[in-house]
């Protein structure tokens, strides 16, 4: 499991597991003792209230944050200040962000075979062929030839998932995928996320979209002050909450 | 009367009126728009009757076009006397520079005209190709022009040592060039077939050619020699000055680049002049002889890329913290990110301040008349202190400052025209 030096993904176990993993801001203490397994194919949702620690959670996984104490495991590859693994993971791993992040200099189209090209060294008449059946799946090839900045939030977004999607990974993190989005746009993301996970995808979603949740979660997390406080089946977790911190938080978001 | 109200039918576009469009709407909406508007265009136009005229008759009508010298100027006219800067035309160009070689320094701004049009303007083709010859071959070719025959084989000239670096870093580049990693047998390759064609050309275009020496070297000639190489070295370097003093993980780097930065940005370019004609010579190893332009030419770059790397963390650390997020996580790495997505948003975003750096070098280059180069000011002075042409310094000085707006603000139109054109965000 600690085999550490290897840069070569083991498909084989599970797809990712954090053990006893801290992180620290300064002397602010974010996450506490995270113990997570993600089987292959999983699809879990997390969700908390604003400032729980969750994107953060999520963001050790492709080591946008720097974890402290503990390990996580991806792959089968340790996540440790070595280069390598930590670049052999980003290449395994896409995530999508609130904000899209779409690099405005560039077209739809040189916004997808960007990494492939230049990371995975692929011929740019293969890449473009692959982003284009990808850009053809979440439903915007005509928007190929546009720059980001003259489509809507939910085409950005679609943009931003086909992105990820071209480098073909193993596991796609979420990163509260809509929250940035007008209501009317929300729909045609979760669709493309809904069909993504139907494939069999592994994802890890932070979003408070419980809809979303319901349909297609294996497993809903829920964490507070940067603790995982409980896990279960969408079904149990939503009607039957254990803890008193998920009830009132269930009770606020679904409240209204 | 029911409150319900449906749109059954849609109204056509219909034209604008006329006082919305069309030369009448356009002075209305520009000139005259409110009262103070209207008075402030009555009071421009009457400051450009007061000033235009006069302007003109010194300029064109008044001055004197044919003169052997200032007596016969003054006989003339009472404007300009262009005859001056006619008889003195030579001196303003290319200095002392020998009159028979006066095609050299010509040929060498042709070629740079030509090869630099494809690089600014990507309509045209063979861009790539240009630009690899501005790099690699043209540094050479115009040394070895202007200057002549030099020791290629050794390290016993200055222009020897430069032709060597520009070997060395083609080499750097061609090692980088479509690699994963730097590959050392196609970066020696590189460096061998750039140091063969240097070679070559200083064979073909320095043996035929007399030698000159750089002290003849003048006028607009030295004024555009000092400003291209300055702003050829300032940009690279000013960006590696830049991202090294963001590099929080490398202590040591950012120290020097940071303590670079700061100590020549603290001093005047005079006294960096000054420095590089004194100072220089004593880093040097024996034998190695710096002459004064190659000084001058060495205080200027590094002045410049002092700002320029100011210039260009302006830029840096205006890209949102996710651009370099979305990049790590699609696994680019440091050098593709910031060559791929980093710098192109960076650099778009400072192209005013890029330019004003230029356009602040080429008018720096001015100071090197105090340390003895005759650059187009000195030039403009020693016409008008030559006995032939006294007192004719409003000519000469209107001259050179003609000279310089045509340059900067060529460069200035070309910075618009690129910001135009590398605008992507809301264009519809």
């Amino acid at each position: 499991m600690s085999d550490t030096n290897t840069a070569a993904a083991d498909n084989s176990g599970p797809a990712i597991a954090i053990t006893g993993m801290h992180k620290w801001y300064g002397d602010f203490h974010v996450l506490k003792d995270i113990n997570l397994t993600v089987e292959r194919g999983e699809r879990i949702v997390i969700c908390g209230p604003s400032g729980s620690g969750k994107s953060t959670m999520i963001r050790c996984i492709n080591r946008l944050e720097e974890h402290q104490k503990g390990s996580i495991n991806v792959s089968g590859i340790e996540l440790t200040n070595d280069v390598k693994n930590i670049d052999t993971i980003r290449r395994e791993v896409g995530m999508v962000f609130q904000h899209f992040n779409l690099f405005p200099h560039l077209t739809v189209l040189q916004n997808c075979t960007l990494a492939p090209i230049w990371v995975r060294k692929m011929p740019k008449a293969e890449a473009e062929e692959i982003a284009m059946k990808y850009l053809t799946r979440v439903k915007i090839p005509e928007q190929a030839g546009k720059f980001p900045g003259q489509l809507s939030g939910g085409q950005q977004q679609r943009v931003a998932i086909a992105r990820s999607l071209c480098m073909n990974p193993d596991i796609m993190l979420f990163d509260e995928p809509t929250s940035a989005l007008d209501p009317e746009m929300i729909k045609e993301v979760l669709d493309v996320m809904v069909d993504l996970a139907k494939e069999g995808m592994t994802m890890l979603c932070v979003t408070h979209e419980m809809g979303f949740a319901k349909q297609v979660a294996d497993r809903v997390i829920f964490m507070d002050e940067g603790e995982i406080i409980e896990q279960n089946e969408p079904n149990e977790f939503f009607d039957n909450p254990q803890s008193d911190r998920t009830k009132l938080f269930l009770s606020q978001i679904l409240g209204h | 009367m029911s409150k319900a109200f449906v749109r059954t039918e849609f109204h056509p576009d219909l034209p604008p009126p006329a006082s919305e469009s069309g030369p009448i709407a356009w002075l209305r909406h520009n000139l005259f728009s409110t009262w103070y508007n209207s008075l402030a265009t009555f009071f421009v136009l009457y400051l450009a009757w007061l000033v235009i005229p006069p302007v003109l008759d010194w300029a064109l009508f008044s001055a004197v076009w044919e003169a052997n010298n200032y007596k016969e100027c003054k006989a003339g006219g009472t404007g300009a006397c262009w005859g001056m800067i006619d008889k003195r035309f030579d001196l303003f160009m290319y200095g002392f520079y020998k009159a028979e070689d006066h095609w050299r320094p010509n040929l060498a701004i042709i070629v740079f005209i030509i090869a630099m049009l494809p690089v600014l303007f990507d309509k045209l083709p063979g861009r790539r190709m240009c630009a690899m010859f501005l790099i690699l071959g043209y540094p050479a070719f115009t040394v070895a022009l202007i200057r002549g025959p030099i020791e290629m084989s050794s390290f016993n000239s200055t222009m020897g040592i430069a032709l060597w670096v520009v070997a060395f870093v083609a080499a750097a580049y061609w090692g980088h060039h479509n690699a994963k990693k730097f590959n050392a047998v196609q970066s020696g390759i590189g460096y061998a077939i750039a140091y063969i064609i240097l070679f070559i050309v200083f064979i073909a275009w320095g043996m035929g050619l007399t030698p000159t020496e750089t002290d003849t070297y003048g006028g607009l000639m030295l004024t555009v020699m000092l400003a291209g190489v300055g702003i050829a070295v300032a940009l690279p370097l000013g960006i590696l000055l830049a991202l090294g003093r963001r590099a929080n993980s490398m202590p040591i780097v950012q120290m020097l680049c940071i303590g670079f930065i700061e100590i020549v940005r603290s001093v005047p370019l005079i006294s960096v002049l000054f420095m590089a004609q004194f100072m220089l010579p004593l880093f040097m190893p024996e034998g190695i002889k710096f002459d004064n332009v190659m000084r001058a030419l060495v205080g200027f770059s590094l002045f410049a890329a002092a700002y320029m790397a100011e210039v260009v963390r302006g830029g840096l650390q205006a890209i949102p913290k996710g651009q370099f997020e979305a990049a790590d996580s699609l696994g680019l790495n440091f050098y593709l990110n910031m060559r791929l997505i980093v710098l192109p948003q960076a650099l778009k975003i400072v192209i005013p301040g890029i330019v004003s750096t230029f356009i602040g070098l080429f008018k720096d280059t001015s100071l090197v008349s105090i340390i003895a180069l005759a650059d187009l000011l000195l030039v403009a002075k020693q016409s008008y202190t030559d006995s032939n042409w006294l007192g004719l310094e409003h000519t000469a000085y209107v001259f050179i400052a003609i000279i310089y707006f045509c340059i900067c603000f060529s460069m200035s139109r070309y910075s618009m025209y690129l910001e135009q054109k590398l605008h992507t965000g809301h264009k519809r």
